[in-house]
């Protein structure tokens, strides 16, 4: 028998025997986590006093987490997103996170994670490049789940030669998966993001999953300027009697559909149960709009509209795109409009259309080699604008985005770098 | 202040601190009330192998991420980096933007190729050698203030951060916050420290440095047309 066999562990107590693992609740009265106090989610979006900070994309995924009344939290390491999980261990052990684990692997991760949001609790996990892949069979599943639960995803590098750096050619498949996603420009985005997704993905109408993707390294690892509201208020805890689906229901759709799957009966009723099913989860994509534009300010933010060439980027493109706008009126006195893509799903059709309706240029510059925003804005243009679409600039394998690469595709007859 | 911004990159070899000059480049221009952004580059850290650091500087908004593949300011912090190709950027002028400026640490101007006269003639660069470890030695009797001088000389090719802002940034780095970048600066600068026997002292010195170099920038005409280089 172990030594610690004969250890009484009383609840609320943490206890310091060699090798027994730290099993005991870390909340203890009087810290400071334990005095949050509960704010409705417009309090802490828009009225509660903010204060600046100037910190990493990681310590502000933190700082989100800290307010977000987390459950429970499951992470597994990758680089760039590890920085971020061992953080909301810190959390954990102050006690503003209940549960958090080191799960087997991705795929581990992702299915434990569903678990938990199907039983009711609010849910969080990250991960980055490689680890979405190999964790993306279960995160496709997670919509049809109808699970609300917010994963985060520091963008990195899937293909070979192996690296490292941002590159975001992991959310091509992400974003057709049903899931809910967002695409963070900065620091500020991921802290707003990360906490605003927990509150959109629990609506009732809405029940699905969130991911809040950023561009890993320029982001988490750079520090930028934030506005925090104060650490001594949370979110409301998760209410999981008023969603779509009833938390720990086995006998109904959907934990009864994947236990007791269609196919098994007929090929022609499991058709028409996901046909139905898959669009209802789609439509629950829609029907989340109105809470980005309650809480987020909108699908897109649109600068200098109704110019005749629109730079349409997300992430960190927006960035650089911004540098890009802000040379081309100061230096060359070119008026360029912008449209930052907040949210990638739902897609922004009817904005996009509105803001590129006059347009007669319109690029998409990208930091990954397959383009999945250019074909995005292909399709929702297609029979609405008569612009000329131009793919790219594109960047491969992580390198930033030279503000001189998106100039010279504004200004083809140009020259702006050797 | 009209507005200014420049993009730097910096080259040197490990050990030299360059990415310590460009920390207090950094920090001394957000220290002036500007933002400043920068993103060190290096493989495992050991001296002598290349090291590169990009620093941008401006008294407006930074939107920029990354690391600057077009620079209008290069520093080269040791010859070797151009005439053993030490360096991640070959060759060391690569990107460098038209009327841009290249700061080189050496004793003497460096005998370049035809090529690379031609090219950076055709980019209209201006090229300052500085002896920065010469000046290092002189002021503070050691090689290792080399990066204090580069960076005195840098603000005042370009105008900003300025002296009293830089001076408080390295007391902040020297003095305060337990600031560490990595395990490898965080040794270097004990290795610093323990060669003074106190840390005013080595304040005093480093500053001395920095004014030695801006000093002489300024003596040699390299703070006129300081405009033509912000982007």
């Amino acid at each position: 028998m172990a030594d610690s066999a004969g250890v009484e562990v009383k609840p609320g107590t943490t206890t310091e025997t060699a090798g027994a693992p730290q099993v005991a609740p870390k909340e203890t009265q009087g810290s400071e986590a334990s005095r949050q106090r509960v704010v409705s989610p417009e309090y802490m979006f828009f009225e509660a006093p903010r204060e600046r900070a100037f910190i990493t994309g990681s310590e502000a995924a933190k700082e989100a987490i800290r307010r977000a009344n987390v459950d429970v939290a499951i992470s597994y390491p990758i680089t760039p997103q590890s920085e971020t999980m061992q953080q909301v261990g810190a959390l954990w052990a102050e006690g503003y996170v209940k549960e958090y684990y080191r799960g087997e692997e991705e795929f581990g991760v992702m299915s434990a994670i569903a678990g938990s949001s199907r039983s009711g609790a609010r849910s969080l996990t990250a991960t980055a490049g490689p680890g979405l892949m190999r964790g993306m069979e279960v995160v496709a599943s997670w919509p049809g789940g109808r699970m609300p639960l917010v994963l985060l995803i520091m963008c990195r590098v899937i293909n070979a030669p192996l690296s490292i750096q941002p590159d975001n050619a992991e959310l091509a498949y992400l974003i057709n998966t049903g899931n809910i996603v967002f695409h963070a420009e900065n620091q500020q985005d991921f802290f707003d993001f990360a906490l605003k997704a927990f509150v959109i993905s629990e609506r009732p109408e809405v029940t699905l999953p969130v991911a809040v993707a950023v561009d890993g390294f320029f982001v988490t690892h750079a520090r930028g300027y934030v506005m925090l509201p104060p650490k001594d208020i949370k979110l409301p805890p998760r209410d999981p009697y008023h969603e779509a689906i009833p938390a720990m229901d086995n006998e109904n759709p959907p934990a009864r559909i994947s236990r007791d799957a269609p196919i098994q009966k007929s090929n022609f009723i499991s058709y028409h149960v996901h046909a139905s099913w898959q669009q209802e989860v789609w439509a629950a994509v829609e029907r989340s709009r109105k809470y980005i534009d309650k809480y987020m300010g909108g699908l897109v933010e649109v600068v200098n509209p109704g110019a005749d060439t629109i730079v349409v980027a997300s992430g960190s493109a927006v960035s650089q795109s911004r540098e890009a706008v802000r040379q081309a009126e100061e230096d060359l006195g070119e008026r360029i409009g912008l449209v930052k893509v907040r949210s990638l799903r739902p897609f922004p059709t009817r904005e996009l259309r509105e803001a590129c309706k006059n347009a007669k240029r319109i690029l998409v510059p990208e930091f990954n080699c397959v383009g999945w925003l250019y074909r995005d804005v292909c399709a929702a243009l297609y029979g609405h604008s008569k612009a000329e679409i131009i793919p790219g600039p594109r960047v491969f394998g992580g390198i930033s985005l030279p503000t001189e690469m998106i100039l010279q595709y504004i200004f083809p007859d140009k020259k702006f770098a050797f | 202040m009209s507005n200014k911004r420049y993009n730097i990159r910096m080259a040197g070899i490990g050990g030299q601190g360059v990415v310590t000059a460009s920390h207090i480049l950094s920090n001394g221009m957000v220290i002036m009330g500007g933002e400043s952004t920068l993103v060190p580059f290096f493989g495992s850290e050991k001296r002598l192998a290349p090291v590169e650091s990009y620093v941008r500087i401006a008294n407006g908004k930074i939107y920029e991420i990354g690391e600057i593949i077009y620079p209008n300011v290069i520093m080269i912090f040791h010859p070797q980096v151009i005439t053993h190709g030490k360096s991640y950027t070959m060759p060391f002028y690569s990107g460098l933007k038209p009327d841009g400026v290249v700061l080189i640490n050496s004793d003497h101007p460096i005998n370049l190729v035809p090529d690379e006269v031609r090219e950076l003639k055709e980019r209209n660069a201006r090229i300052y050698y500085i002896p920065a470890t010469t000046i290092a030695r002189d002021k503070a009797e050691t090689d290792l203030a080399t990066n204090m001088a580069m960076v005195g000389a840098i603000s005042a090719i370009m105008g900003i951060p300025d002296l009293p802002s830089l001076e408080a940034s390295v007391k902040e780095r020297f003095l305060g916050k337990g600031f560490v970048v990595s395990g490898g600066t965080a040794a270097l600068d004990n290795v610093i420290e323990r060669k003074f026997a106190k840390k005013e002292q080595l304040l005093r010195k480093n500053m001395e440095v920095i004014s030695a170099a801006y000093s002489y920038a300024i003596e040699h005409g390299w703070a006129e047309n300081r405009q033509a280089a912000a982007v």
